[in-house]
């Protein structure tokens, strides 16, 4: 019998990943017909190295698990430390961290809708997209003193405070950026050949994101209305009535395919606006951290005993943060779970059936990010199996022999 | 059909980029003879885009201030500070360093006799382009002069 299906490897290392990752799949013609999705290149045990710092050292190093954004992970970190520690950060801080997230959110946002474009050869509008993102860029190192990385969070606060002037340039980006979502609804949503690439494809129905547990946008766009700023609300949100923005609010159907995350993306930006607006308006006063002295605050983790949960709504869904504090001064055991753990789940069902065309746009979709969701590595012996903690324990002991002979 | 995008690509044909082309236009074909022709003057480099206020960028360590506390040490997320035993005083590697000004924060610094307040001993400098080849060369080194004559 004649051969009738090949086999297409893309990645780990790939001109349209931006990161490592491997997906195989064998294709019949133009169709996919199997596909296999292998993860795991990104591991760099940061959790485990957490877990050998002090908890300032380790929430700093929890801002470098994802390179875009920064900020989700020491909000979900901080949140989580303070829930365990029983520290409560003042008032002015929760606003002030609510509106770090939320310019980070609309970075987040533009970033993908230019990688997007890109992804399907539409390089004008990656380069027009990523224009208008300077400035939120820019607003961003203005206030905190870097582009990413903005080491703004504290446990029990923030760093630094919003001066008249930063509040003048945030007010001067919001203005540009209302005008710059009004244009990209248009570049985008109106324009027969976007819609023409991505009107159903990558179509998630409300059943399968249920199932396979997607989160955030890509589950918002298949109409499910979960946010944990809506669900369970925390900092500056507890006073703001967020709501999920979901395509039945907006167009009145749900169809949940990446025409429909867009849109949901887009009006996201809008709704961080005016959650920016809400905070700068309404920011009380009075100091931003609730122990300003570091030695203290490390003298407080050492005597407290607790462990918590805590979740924060990144642009790309929900992540969540496990601490627990044991007479350390830091963390004794450190877990997170990133929101793209759950939407590469999305891959397969949905790329059987597509056609190779559309393999960028279905893996570009969810904003994929592999440094954050490799959180565990699993070695395989040669004959396929699991290698489990006595034998990876065993072949260490081996090597540091090994090592220790050679080193004589 | 003409669309909206077709109307935003031709006014993005006619407009200036928007980039900054630091260091110079366009790539050179042969970096060391640009670099001659700068040391010469024969070419201006076109500046980078200046960074606003608060920006943290390389550290500065005045050994003068430092008062041998060990608490930038402590909170330090990168292990980029190294004590100095025999002169009570830090090392600082800028290649290790992630910018993130918590040893600033924390560093009490010292009072010289006729001063009101304490001035730190770190501060975060405005520059930024730290690119070597190597990254023990004195630029990404901060430490006091005696460490280096000494060769401690
Ligand atoms: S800026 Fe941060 S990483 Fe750099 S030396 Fe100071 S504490 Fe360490
Ligand atoms: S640099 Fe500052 S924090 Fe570090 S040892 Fe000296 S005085 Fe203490």
């Amino acid at each position: 019998m004649a051969k009738s299906t090949y086999y297409i490897p893309v990645g780990p290392i790939h001109p349209a990943l931006k990161e490592p990752i491997r997906v195989e799949a064998e294709v019949e013609g133009e169709k996919i017909v199997k596909v296999d999705v292998k993860r795991g290149f990104a591991h760099r045990g940061i959790e485990y190295m957490g877990m050998k710092r002090n908890a300032i050292q380790t929430l700093y190093l929890s801002e470098r698990i994802c390179g875009i954004c920064s900020i989700s992970h020491p909000y979900a970190f901080v949140i989580t430390a303070e829930k365990a520690l029983g520290i409560e950060a003042p008032p002015r801080a929760q606003y002030i961290r609510t509106i770090i997230a939320e310019l980070e959110r609309i970075h987040s946002h533009i970033l993908w809708l230019g990688v997007i474009a890109h992804e399907m050869g539409f390089d004008t509008l990656l380069f027009w997209t990523w224009k208008g993102r300077e400035k939120v860029l820019d607003l961003l190192e203005f206030i905190t003193g870097n582009r990413i990385n903005y080491s703004m969070y504290m446990i029990g606060g923030a760093r630094r405070d919003l001066k008249e002037k930063h509040i003048r340039a945030i007010k001067d980006a919001i203005d540009y950026y209302w005008k710059f979502t009004e244009h990209m609804k248009e570049i985008f949503l109106s324009d027969p050949v976007y819609k023409a690439r991505t009107r159903n494809v990558a179509k998630v129905s409300k059943d399968i994101a249920l199932k396979l547990n997607l989160v955030g946008p890509i589950a918002r766009a298949a109409g499910i209305r979960m946010d944990v700023r809506q669900d369970m609300p925390y900092d500056a949100y507890a006073d703001i009535d967020v709501r999920a923005v979901v395509p039945q609010d907006i167009v009145g159907e749900v169809y949940g395919d990446a025409y429909d995350v867009t849109m949901v993306r887009i009006y996201e930006i809008e709704q961080s606006l005016d959650i920016i607006e809400y905070c700068v308006d309404n920011l009380p006063e009075g100091k931003i951290l609730a122990i300003p002295n570091y030695v203290a605050l490390l003298a407080k983790i050492r005597r407290t005993k607790g462990e918590a949960i805590g979740a924060h709504e990144a642009p790309r869904g929900e992540v969540i943060h496990y601490l627990k504090f044991d007479g350390r001064d830091g963390p004794s055991v450190w877990k997170v779970i990133a929101p793209s753990y759950n939407n590469i789940n999305s891959w397969g069902p949905l790329l059987i059936g597509a056609e190779v065309a559309d393999i960028p746009i279905v893996v570009a979709y969810i904003d994929p990010c592999m440094c954050c969701n490799d959180r565990v590595a699993v070695v395989k012996t040669k004959d396929g199996n699991e290698l489990g903690y006595t034998e990876i324990r065993k072949k260490c002991l081996e090597k540091t022999e090994k090592i220790r002979r050679e080193l004589k | 059909m003409p669309t909206k995008v077709m109307f935003l690509i031709l006014k993005q044909l006619l407009e200036k980029p928007f980039t900054n082309p630091f260091p110079v236009k366009h790539a050179p074909k042969n970096v060391t003879e640009l670099i001659e022709k700068v040391q010469k003057g024969e070419v201006q480099i076109n500046p980078p885009v200046p960074v606003p206020e608060g920006f943290r960028g390389k550290l500065h360590y005045d050994p003068e201030r430092c008062i041998g506390c060990r608490l930038c040490i402590m909170v330090c997320p990168a292990d980029a500070m190294e004590w100095v035993p025999e002169l009570k005083k830090i090392r600082h590697y800028v290649s290790r360093c992630m910018f993130c000004a918590l040893c600033v924060d924390v560093c009490p610094g010292k009072k010289f006799p006729g001063e009101e307040k304490a001035v730190k001993a770190l501060s975060m400098s405005e520059e930024f382009l730290l690119a070597d080849y190597d990254k023990y060369s004195d630029n990404l080194i901060e430490e006091p002069p005696e460490a280096k004559e000494k060769g401690i």
